[in-house]
């Protein structure tokens, strides 16, 4: 069943197999940081421009386009210029951002670099979720060598550009992965997102400009400096170029991250790096991209290939491209269940059709697994994913409301089965 | 009870004051500071940290509260976080949790009677690939099994 042709396509995981790679010394043989020599003594904006070409999309969930979320960023502008680095990964199914971190930190130190040169930023933060503290000693590390080897500070690389990077610990909120949320947070403040702009505009830290991004997006910035614009963008398809470091996990025999070109088959990845279902048992169902984005049957999944228009087009999102698989024996009203707990738990609090939807659905879903619900119970759960969404703040309610909905319309008689 | 930071952590709050727009960026680092020091973070040290933040203790309070990582009181010396997300829900953390419950003679949020272990279940940590998985204070332990779980709180015995 498996496709022996099915390649990864190593961008960001290039140095992930070398062992020590986590170290400058080995880092430096296998050329990290060359990259600064020619592009910190040319204009910023040849850097943005390359962005822009290469059509790199956020790798963090949204995929908007990170050469225009760059262009947001003023240039003549007498306030401070902030990059934050998004490693708040919390999105059940999401782990490919700790592989950056602990396998080759100094990719990201240098596409920090490379970015706050392009927006001038002298300061930058890495913003990563309180449970990473192993991984954060890793980086930690990293950019301590990076300092004491001149790859940061004032005038780094022999270059007159400044810059240090700090690493902000958040504690616990998987609200904070969301970009507003997460400045409150570096703020010192609850998580709490804040409204979106009328108009397209940089994001603020303290009233200043920002560019916030995910980690995978800023550590696939070297590559496409060094190699050019096209030389990314001939991967993946015409829309979603590139690459993404894409994860399995749950009922399949080889769980891990595996970097291929958008557009690949899902079904063939998943058999290919994944060694197909645990136990040898079907397929019934995968969850795209991070728990938030609406579940696929196995149907769906024959005909889905990883890529933001095919999975938009399927009702279901791309998102991490965090894959959760589960077998034919996986009671769907359970696994609603846990993420609706997780939801309830993850709400921050701020709009009511969220904080109260996410707690409401959960004990009518808990209702139905103690075979105590009424037929109205599932249309009530409906009206409330109805009236999540599109009612609040931040993404989090729509995205929950997405996910209601997909389970219940594609496993409508797991829900009424009663017995 | 009054809380002062100890001198290493005042060191280190003036070098990390450099690297922030504002005193306000310090509210999470000093609370994680706190945690470090005390084990736990006390109302007395939310007002030692309104000093250094110039805010009010009421707006640490709120910041404190909002965060599951931030412990408000003491906790036993070793504090096993189970993940119950879906990827570890599917790979069998329930047998994980029975385990630890039986073993140990304690319900989820609970501490032992010597203060040795808390017990709490927490949302996903980011180690779906390796599930199931705990977190013991901040050391990872993934692909659990019962053998392997059985080890490690003898080890910890």
């Amino acid at each position: 069943m498996s496709d022996t042709t099915l390649q990864e396509t190593r961008i960001v995981s290039q140095k992930f197999r070398i062992p020590n790679s986590y170290t400058l010394e080995t880092a430096l043989e296998h050329g990290a940081y060359s990259t600064l020599t020619t592009a910190l003594f040319r204009p910023a904006s040849d850097i943005t421009t390359a962005i822009k070409e290469s059509g790199l999309r956020g790798k963090g969930g949204g995929g908007a386009l990170a050469g225009e979320k760059w262009l947001l960023m003023p240039t003549d502008d007498s306030r401070p210029s902030y990059l934050v680095v998004n490693c708040d990964e919390s999105e059940p199914g999401t782990f490919k951002d700790r592989q950056i971190i602990s396998k080759d930190p100094h990719l990201l130190i240098e596409g920090m670099i490379l970015t706050s040169y392009a927006i001038g930023a002298n300061e930058a933060y890495i913003y990563i979720r309180g449970e990473y503290q192993g991984f954060e000693k890793i980086l930690q590390d990293a950019i301590d060598e990076a300092y004491s080897s001149g790859f940061l500070g004032k005038g780094l690389a022999n270059t007159d550009f400044d810059l240090d990077i700090t690493i902000h610990r958040g504690a616990g909120a998987y609200i904070c992965g969301e970009k507003s949320a997460l400045l409150e947070s570096l703020e010192g403040k609850r998580g709490h997102p804040r409204l979106k702009p009328k108009n397209k505009e940089p994001e603020w830290y303290f009233g200043n400009p920002t560019l916030v991004n995910n980690v995978e997006t800023i550590a696939t910035v070297p590559y496409i400096v060094q190699n050019g614009a096209l030389a990314y963008s001939k991967y993946g398809t015409s829309q979603s170029a590139g690459t993404l470091l894409f994860a399995m996990s749950g009922h399949i025999k080889n769980a891990g991250v595996y970097e291929v070109a958008f557009g690949t088959p899902m079904l063939e990845y998943i058999n290919h790096f994944g060694g197909g279902i645990r136990g040898d048992k079907k397929l019934k169902a995968v969850i795209p991209g991070g728990s938030s984005t609406p579940v696929l049957t196995a149907d769906e999944v024959a005909n889905a290939t990883l890529d933001y228009e095919t999975l938009r087009s399927l009702g279901s999102s791309l998102g991490t491209g965090g894959m959760i698989v589960m077998d034919e024996d996986t009671n769907m009203v359970e696994a609603l269940k846990n993420l609706l707990e997780f939801y309830h738990h993850e709400s921050c609090g701020q709009c009511t059709p969220c904080r109260e939807g996410t707690g409401w659905s959960d004990r009518i879903v808990a209702k139905i697994l103690r075979k105590e619900a009424t037929s109205q119970d599932i249309d009530k759960l409906l009206g409330i994913a109805d009236i999540m969404n599109g009612k609040t703040i931040c993404v989090f309610a729509p995205a929950v409301s997405g996910v209601i909905v997909s389970f219940i319309s594609k496993f409508r008689e797991e829900f009424e089965l009663k017995e | 009870m009054s809380f002062s930071f100890n001198d290493i952590n005042i060191t280190k709050i003036e070098n990390l004051k450099k690297r922030y727009p504002s005193p306000k960026a310090l509210t999470l680092p000093l609370l994680w500071m706190v945690q470090e020091q005390e084990g736990f973070i006390s109302l007395e040290a939310m007002e030692e940290i309104a000093k250094y933040t110039t805010r009010p203790a009421m707006e640490i309070y709120k910041t404190a509260t909002f965060y599951t990582m931030f412990n408000l009181a003491p906790v036993g010396e070793h504090h096993i976080q189970l993940c119950k997300t879906l990827s570890c829900a599917l790979c069998g953390k329930d047998d994980i949790l029975a385990y630890i419950k039986e073993t140990l003679d304690i319900e989820v949020g609970e501490t032992t009677k010597d203060g040795k272990f808390t017990l709490t279940q927490v949302e996903c940590l980011g180690s779906c690939g390796t599930a199931p998985m705990m977190q013991i204070n901040q050391t990872n332990h993934e692909s659990l099994s019962i053998e392997k779980i059985e080890k490690i709180l003898e080890e910890l015995q």
